[in-house]
């Protein structure tokens, strides 16, 4: 068996989230294989459709269930695409667990700010599912995302339902709000105005750089330290095994070395464009 | 070490002899299509014997040499990394089962291989692959099976082309280690000398007598001419810095100006390691094949994902060639990328010489 081995996995479950957007529940064939796979919070999988290639996905279901693993693909290109066609029954292929995961233990009992933007970010609803299940391991939880337009907003129900959690609140907002907008306007980072915490919180971030440059730089301005900001870097990976080169992002392989990052890491990388 | 041995040019022959004896597919320096190349020798007179290499930045040329001089060409485009990380392998067998499919590990066909004329930046620059392929994490099984039981006879460099500027990159004129025979030209044979018990029995097969001291004195002599003469440097110090520093360097535009991104210098350098994951499905539909292929950090597609390219513009790629050969290698694997071969020199088909962009991004340091 090498690193590069596909196990196969059949689909038990599939759940449209949205157009373009579906959520796979699988279990891994082999017993031995399945009985001896463990992940963490913000770990990925490499899943593979047959003949047509392999593709990075984060796990979103709990580690606490090993045997059960989710996986919510959004729809980009030419491998994604044959995903949106998996149906309950198919045996897919799964390699992994990758990459380093979200910090829940260094979280623990700290508040949580979840910052968020873009397209709907899979990783980040597994985290805040991990959160809420364990509700009184942490702290009051912040959830902010940003999103272009309201048509971008991905997920409204599940912001709703994050909303009535306890010691928990939801802030939403975008660039160009339209009739159906009763959130804030404005970029993400104007969220931060409202944001109250203290500066031992834990951050936690996912979406485009851009954005999580801009929103780093305001919750450093909170007091939190550039060690307690974490994010999730995305780059080409066609390997997950630190080989192929792809996902270099300078001296760090973000497959292996990330996909999380603290801000103290990739400071100085983060505003320059072209690495 | 053991003492050195000699070895008569006439008796390079036994020695290819006696490892096509014991079963070796031997390899050396043959000429093909105006360069050379690491191919099957049968015979002393397959190497490329009273030629030599006229190298310099964007050019390459076989030239007459000296006469019964075997090893005078110092390297030509191809390295030793195909040999073991292959351009384009198969590393799964994926059938389809009636609801699901069948996945089998691929093992590569790896000959018993000996390598004659291996020069010590490439014996260096396959301890830098080892490192990546064969750490305490990860073993390629695919490069393993291909890299295990190896014989080298490499040759210590008594003459360097004008890109060579392993001194500076300390692997060579002279192998170091990684070799199981090490051999000095001189006119009349080669002083030889034994870098594992496999080369020991080897020497004593071949029942070589002991080499005269004025020979090795010699052979020593030349190796240090080698190297005293050698024109190329690269000033390599606080080399991660500096390029990390000059992230914003005015020079890497310049650069971009003028390379095409052709990707021959990443395809010729014996320790580059990007590659493509591939999976090709047969017509039939029922087996598809997952390939590895070598890529390059200059195409367009490496650091592509979807909607987003991260490093669009030919500055952008070569800073990353450039910054992860010297740089950021030796955070990734304990060692710079390069080992001064030379060889992106040669084969940049625009002349652009790695030395010379260190030394003008130097020279600009914090002055933009
Ligand atoms: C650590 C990590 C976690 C991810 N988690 C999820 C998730 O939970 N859900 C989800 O929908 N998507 C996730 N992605 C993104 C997902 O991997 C890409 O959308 C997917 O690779 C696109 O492949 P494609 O063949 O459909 O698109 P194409 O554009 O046709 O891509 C062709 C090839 O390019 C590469 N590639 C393209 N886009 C990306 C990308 N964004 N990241 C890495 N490689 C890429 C892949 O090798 C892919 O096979 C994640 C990416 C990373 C790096
Ligand atoms: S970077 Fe150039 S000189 Fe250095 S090892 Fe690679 S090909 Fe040789
Ligand atoms: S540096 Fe030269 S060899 Fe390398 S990509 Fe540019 S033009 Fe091609």
């Amino acid at each position: 068996m090498t690193p590069y081995t596909i196990h196969p996995a059949r689909i038990t479950a599939r759940r449209t989230e949205t157009e373009g957007i579906y959520t796979f529940t699988m279990r891994l064939l082999d017993p031995s294989v399945r009985a001896a796979y463990r992940f963490q919070a913000g770990q990925f999988n490499m899943l593979y459709a047959f003949g047509i290639g392999e593709v990075a996905i984060s796990i979103v279901s709990d580690p606490s269930e090993p045997e059960i693993l989710e996986h919510t693909v959004r729809v980009a290109g030419r491998v994604t695409g044959v995903m949106a066609d998996w149906k309950v029954g198919d045996v897919v292929g799964v390699r992994g667990p990758y990459g380093n995961g979200w910090p829940v233990d260094a979280a623990r009992g700290r508040d949580v700010v979840i910052v968020t933007g873009g397209l709907g970010c899979a990783p980040v609803v597994g985290l805040i599912n991990y959160i809420i299940r364990r509700r009184d391991e942490y702290g009051e939880l912040h959830i902010l995302h940003g999103v272009r337009t309201p048509n971008d907003l991905l997920y409204r129900e599940k912001f709703d339902e994050w909303r009535r959690v306890p010691r928990t609140r939801v802030y939403l907002t975008t660039d160009q709000p339209d009739k159906s907008w009763h959130y804030r306007i404005g970029v993400v980072t104007e969220l931060f105005d409202e944001l109250n915490v203290a500066p031992s919180a834990i951050v936690m971030m996912c979406g485009p750089e851009v954005m999580m440059r801009f929103a780093a730089h305001a919750l450093l301005q909170k007091g939190i330290g550039d060690d307690s900001i974490h994010l999730s870097m995305e780059r080409r990976m066609e390997c997950a095994v630190g080989l192929c080169g792809h996902c270099q992002y300078r001296e760090h392989f973000v497959c292996k070395d990330g996909p999380v990052f603290t801000y103290r890491t990739v400071r100085r990388l983060f505003g320059v464009s072209g690495i | 070490m053991n003492e050195p041995l000699k070895l008569k040019k006439a008796a390079l022959q036994d020695l290819i002899d006696l490892l096509r004896r014991e079963e070796f597919k031997v390899l050396g320096p043959v000429v093909r299509e105006g360069s050379v190349a690491f191919h099957e020798v049968r015979e002393v007179s397959d190497l490329p014997i009273g030629m030599r290499d006229a190298q310099e930045a964007g050019r390459y040329r076989l030239t007459p040499g000296v006469d019964g001089e075997i090893f005078g060409v110092v390297n030509g485009a191809g390295s030793l990394k195909p040999f073991f990380f292959a351009p384009h392998e198969i590393l799964l067998e994926v059938r389809r089962e009636h609801r699901g499919f069948k996945v089998r590990d691929a093992t590569p066909a790896a000959p018993r291989l000996a390598l004659i004329g291996v020069r010590a930046c490439d014996l260096a620059a396959l301890a830098i692959q080892d490192r990546i392929f064969l750490h305490d994490k990860f073993r390629d099984a695919h490069y393993e099976a291909r890299r295990k039981d190896v014989f080298f006879v490499a040759v210590n460099c008594t003459r360097s082309a004008p890109t060579c500027f392993c001194v500076s990159m300390k692997t060579g004129p002279e192998a170091a280690s990684g070799f199981d025979l090490a051999m000095t030209e001189m006119e009349d044979g080669f002083v030889v000398r034994t870098g594992s018990a496999a080369g020991e029995r080897v020497v004593s097969k071949l029942q070589l007598p002991t080499a005269a001291s004025e020979d090795v004195a010699k052979a020593r002599a030349r190796i240090d001419e080698c190297a005293s003469g050698m024109q190329r440097q690269m000033d390599t110090s606080d080399l991660p810095h500096l390029l990390y520093d000059e992230v914003d360097s005015p020079r890497w535009n310049d650069v971009a100006a003028r390379c095409l991104s052709c990707t021959n210098c990443t395809m010729v350098c014996p320790t580059c390691f990007c590659h493509s994951v591939m999976d090709v499905q047969e017509l039939d539909g029922n087996m598809s094949r997952r390939v590895r292929q070598w890529d390059s950090c200059f195409s367009l597609e490496h650091a592509h994902i979807h909607g987003i390219n991260f490093r669009p513009r030919i500055h952008d790629r070569y800073r990353q060639w450039l910054t992860h050969k010297l740089a950021s290698w030796i955070d990734q694997f304990g060692t710079s990328g390069c080992v001064g071969c030379g060889r992106c020199i040669t084969w940049c088909p625009v002349g652009i010489d790695l030395t010379e962009e260190v030394a003008a991004i130097r020279a600009q340091r914090g002055k933009h």
